[in-house]
């Protein structure tokens, strides 16, 4: 009996205390998923000066739900000369790992899967892996379209890795560690929204913010994608539940890096000002607050700008933002080490 | 001074900005679009939507079997049968128009001296089978039927441009 106690105390119990975390965070993150989509259709339309999803339910707020059903009940089609293994793992490497990022944002203090010293490292190994999923999806379809679209979703999304890379290295600097509790904690303050990074490294959270536009494949550097010329690039040959999945996995990426933007540049789950309505309402409100504002602006540059060319594309990112986050790293470096700010040397 | 003016303005992202904040405005204007199955727009009395075979006031069909229409039709979609009825009139005994051939130019309303087939203002009319488009001579007059009262509006209305 004692050893059956042993057994559930010391390894039962704490799997399955894991296993609710892990639901509890990825119930709401398919949920916001879901309803991001709808928020863009929205947002767009509005912008458009049209109606958007109006018909299922109140407002259309069903719509996400209705398109979910059908994309459930729809067939899957597997091209007869695609590469089938590689084909259905595609579309679930690309969700498994939007997902498994999750696992070290801290949605407020201490609410946090698993509090690894490493964090941002792994975040940015993690969603540099997503390239995996659409570089196998643009080989396995077999498909030219397919195959040009993968090619320019990983050349992009290797490109715009490096200068953020360079910029995470500017916040890593300032902060003196890889935790991610740790990096929003070190811009609480009492100014408040002022003493978040994005002031200090403004033109740094800029080019984060343009480099997770590229990373996610989003509007104006949606290339892989672009329908004009690639008819959907590496998704042509998806369809219903795999479409889906990428689709999942898309705009859970969104919100991932709109999450990383927060987490390093706007003060996590911290409140703008630390006065009294504002610190009362709990870390998570705020979290999903910013969160939400940064995918806002997300929909809106979908909805205000065109498409890069691909040139274009390569030029801002080793043209422009590689050098200017080089420089950049230097300068805070330099800074730091000047004053005796360096929060390593404390 | 050029030169310093251009790189600020694409270092500040000031043009991006600006895009931006149209299209920010434009989120509060009002919607434009109808919202169409509840809301339609007007149509002109000179529409040419879906057929219809007209009868006369005292139910009698207007149709003579001409053959105008058949004869106009630049896309031979009309197909006419005809002979006298037993009281010595000559009628159509088929009159098949196939939809998925017509091209509504209206050649054949402004042909028929009768006034007899006319396009209707029904433009919703999409069907799941392509046999249902086949339309015969029922089908048509039953067309007349529901829309006569729209059908005699606009035909008076375009009365005085004729």
């Amino acid at each position: 009996m004692a050893e059956l106690m042993d057994i559930w105390e010391g390894y039962v119990w704490p799997l399955l205390w894991i296993v609710i975390k892990i639901v509890a965070i990825v119930v709401p993150l398919l949920l916001a998923v879901a309803y991001l989509t709808y928020a863009e259709r929205k947002v767009i339309g509005a912008m458009h000066r049209r109606k958007g999803p109006n018909v299922v339910g109140p407002f259309g707020l069903l719509q996400p739900l209705a398109d979910g059903l059908k994309l459930f009940l729809k067939e899957t089609v597997i091209p007869s000369r695609a590469n089938r293994g590689v084909f259905i793992l595609a579309p679930c490497v690309t969700f498994v790992l939007a997902l498994a990022a999750w696992a070290v944002i801290p949605f407020g203090e201490g609410m946090v899967l698993a509090d690894i010293n490493v964090g941002v490292l792994y975040l940015f190994a993690i969603s540099s892996l997503g390239v995996y999923g659409i570089l196998m999806a643009g080989w396995a379809s077999n498909s030219r379209y397919a195959f040009l679209g993968a090619l320019r979703s990983s050349a992009q999304m290797v490109s715009y890795e490096v200068s953020m890379g360079f910029v995470i290295i500017t916040v890593l600097l300032c902060v003196g560690s890889l935790n991610l509790t740790d990096i929003v904690m070190a811009q609480k303050g009492r100014l408040g929204l002022l003493n978040w990074h994005w002031l200090p490294l403004l033109p740094m959270a800029v080019i984060f913010f343009i480099s997770a536009l590229a990373e996610t494949n989003r509007h104006p550097f949606d290339l892989p994608e672009a329908e004009a010329e690639l008819v959907a690039g590496y998704n042509v040959e998806y369809s219903a539940m795999t479409f889906a999945l990428f689709f999942l996995g898309e705009y859970a990426n969104m919100i991932l890096m709109a999450g990383m933007t927060t987490v390093l540049f706007l003060g996590g789950w911290l409140p703008p000002v630390d006065i009294a309505p504002f610190n009362l309402v709990p870390g998570p409100v705020w979290f999903a607050l910013k969160i939400a504002a940064l995918l806002f602006v997300f929909i809106w540059v979908r909805a205000a700008f065109p498409r890069y060319r691909y040139d274009q594309l390569m030029r801002l990112g080793w043209k422009v933002f590689l050098p200017v986050s080089l420089a950049a790293v230097v300068a805070v470096s330099g800074f730091l080490v000047a004053f005796g700010r360096l929060p390593g040397l404390k | 001074m050029g030169f310093i003016r251009r790189a600020a303005r694409t270092v500040l992202l000031s043009e991006l900005l600006a895009g931006m904040a149209l299209t920010f405005k434009y989120m509060f204007k009002p919607t434009v679009t109808l919202n169409y199955p509840y809301e339609k727009g007007p149509l002109s009395p000179r529409f040419r939507g879906e057929h219809a075979l007209r009868r006369y006031p005292n139910g009698e069909e207007r149709c003579i079997a001409c053959k105008l229409c058949e004869a106009i039709c630049p896309a031979q979609a009309i197909t006419i049968e005809a002979e006298p009825r037993p009281d010595g009139s000559r009628r159509t005994t088929r009159y098949d128009i196939d939809m998925t051939k017509c091209i509504y130019c209206g050649l054949c309303e402004e042909a028929c001296p009768v006034d007899a087939i006319v396009e209707g203002p029904n433009f919703e009319f999409a069907t799941e089978t392509r046999e249902e488009l086949m339309y015969d001579k029922t089908r048509l007059l039953a067309n007349g039927e529901r829309w006569e009262v729209e059908i005699a509006a606009r035909l008076k209305a375009d009365e005085p441009y004729r």
